[in-house]
């Protein structure tokens, strides 16, 4: 299983506690784990990746593994660690304020 | 028991203000979103207990809330909100083309007859409609599509379309307003649109009597009187008798006629309701004394409204969609301010009282008055 950790507003949103664990067929890339998150979890749509060009949010930043993942393609894959499970994939709000 | 609901949009949650009717002690529940900006929230007409809630955030965007259940429950409704067609370009704040891009949803109005049907104004500037409570949203191009979007211009807020005024005797006739382009009629329910803003006459923009390009700040009407509308500019106070046909210029004896809100009494059709600001900029009622102004005459004479509201080092604003009435009797006002004070008005604005003091920034008010 992938694990996700969420934001809190988006926690909230979504109405989760803690880490999401999802089931990603193939291969283990941002685009398949931002997929199976949106299916889980439908009211995520648009909140990180723009709904039409599936690009990431600009306020909205990929951790894993202690690295920022931000800007690797979609379709890369995923650290080993976060295909095992070992580790999460962190979804963060950029550290802007508010 | 007749009482209110009291709906307010804050910068950071929505809060839900109740009372029965004497409207002296409240219940204040909230934040619902807590640290989310909440541009606006309203009740339909149709079924009290639907509400719709715009919920945005600059890191995650736009979404929109419901409930059946006037507010104690929500869940989230659809968030998609695509222009129809290759969107295009505005002007930008330098007079450069910009290109649309949606931003945030400024406007949530329900249809006056169905719970399912809202609308949404949206920045950048565009009207969208559901029919589905709020799932799916498709745009009403024809208002994009009239040919004067690449003559908008943003004011300082956004490219916004922060008003929606639905005439109840005349299910095809929408009124909209747009900072900074104007106001815009449908008289086929949104199919075709034309200006509204003859009359108006605007600094700031190469032609003042433009047919479109006006900063309009908001616009109310009396459901009786539904060719009768009253507009709060940037600058002017402004009237029209003939379904916005023409306007002519009302601020009479204000102390500026700059400000954002407006409303009318829900009884009286004459009687109309203001909040001087001064500006260019500044953006805070004039010599720090927060001031409703009242006119009984449709216009041209005001009265200022002074008896509970703060007379002294006052420097909070009322943003355009923060005041509302609810038609008990006498007819309840409220407003809320940047500063974090919701105020009401049992008695049509001879007397306030704070409901609450320290809420985040006021962004909206709405009332719902319920049987």
């Amino acid at each position: 299983m992938i694990r996700v950790v969420l934001p809190a507003h988006l926690r909230t949103l979504a109405q989760v506690n803690g880490e999401v664990a999802l089931h990603v067929e193939g291969q283990v890339t941002q685009r398949s784990v931002l997929d199976a998150l949106e299916a889980r979890y439908p009211m995520l749509r648009g909140t990180i990746r723009d709904h039409a060009t599936r690009q990431r949010r600009a306020f909205v930043r990929f951790f894993a593994c202690s690295r920022d993942l931000s800007h690797e393609l979609p379709d890369a894959s995923l650290p080993e660690a976060v295909a095992t499970g070992a580790e999460p994939f962190l979804i963060v709000g950029a550290m802007a304020g508010g | 028991m007749s009482g209110v609901r009291v709906l307010v949009g804050t910068r950071k949650g929505a809060f839900i203000l109740t009372a029965d009717a004497k409207r002296d002690r409240w219940d204040i529940d909230g934040p619902h979103f807590a640290g989310w900006e909440i541009y606006h929230l309203k009740g339909s007409q149709a079924d009290p207990d639907r509400l719709y809630a715009s919920q945005s955030s600059a890191w995650f965007g736009q979404v929109i809330q419901r409930s059946n259940d006037g507010g104690k429950t929500w869940e989230p409704a659809g968030n998609q909100f695509v222009y129809d067609g290759v969107p295009g370009s505005h002007q930008w704040y330098d007079g450069t083309q910009h290109p649309w891009e949606f931003k945030r949803v400024w406007h949530l109005e329900p249809s006056l007859t169905d719970p399912d049907t809202v609308y949404a104004g949206v920045e950048d500037a565009a009207l969208f409609r559901s029919i589905d409570g709020g799932q799916t949203w498709l745009e009403l191009p024809g208002l994009r599509g009239h040919g004067s979007g690449p003559s908008w211009q943003p004011g300082a807020g956004g490219m916004c379309l922060h008003t929606i005024v639905l005439d109840p005797s005349d299910p095809g006739r929408i009124f909209i307003a747009i900072s900074a382009a104007g106001v815009f009629r449908t008289d086929d329910a949104g199919r075709t649109w034309r200006p509204a803003n003859r009359g108006l006459h605007s600094q700031g923009i190469p032609d003042p009597a433009a047919e479109v390009g006006h900063c309009v700040h908001h616009m109310a009407m009396h459901p009786s009187r539904p060719a009768v509308l009253f507009m709060q500019k940037h600058w002017d106070v402004m009237r029209s008798d003939d379904a916005g046909g023409s306007w002519h210029e009302v601020s009479g004896n204000l102390p500026t006629d700059f400000g954002f809100a407006i409303d009318v009494h829900a009884h009286e059709p004459n009687t109309i309701y203001v909040v001087p600001i001064k500006s260019d900029s500044e953006h805070y009622p004039p010599d720090g004394r927060l001031r409703v102004y009242r006119s009984r005459t449709g216009g041209h004479e005001w009265e200022a409204l002074t008896n509970g509201l703060p007379q002294a080092n006052c420097y909070v604003n009322v943003l355009r969609d923060a005041m509302a009435v609810d038609s008990l009797h006498p007819c309840g006002l409220y407003f809320g301010t940047t500063g974090g004070q919701v105020y009401a008005s049992a008695d049509a604005g001879d007397s306030w009282a704070p409901v609450v003091r320290d809420l985040p920034a006021v962004l909206s008010v709405e009332v719902q008055t319920l049987p």
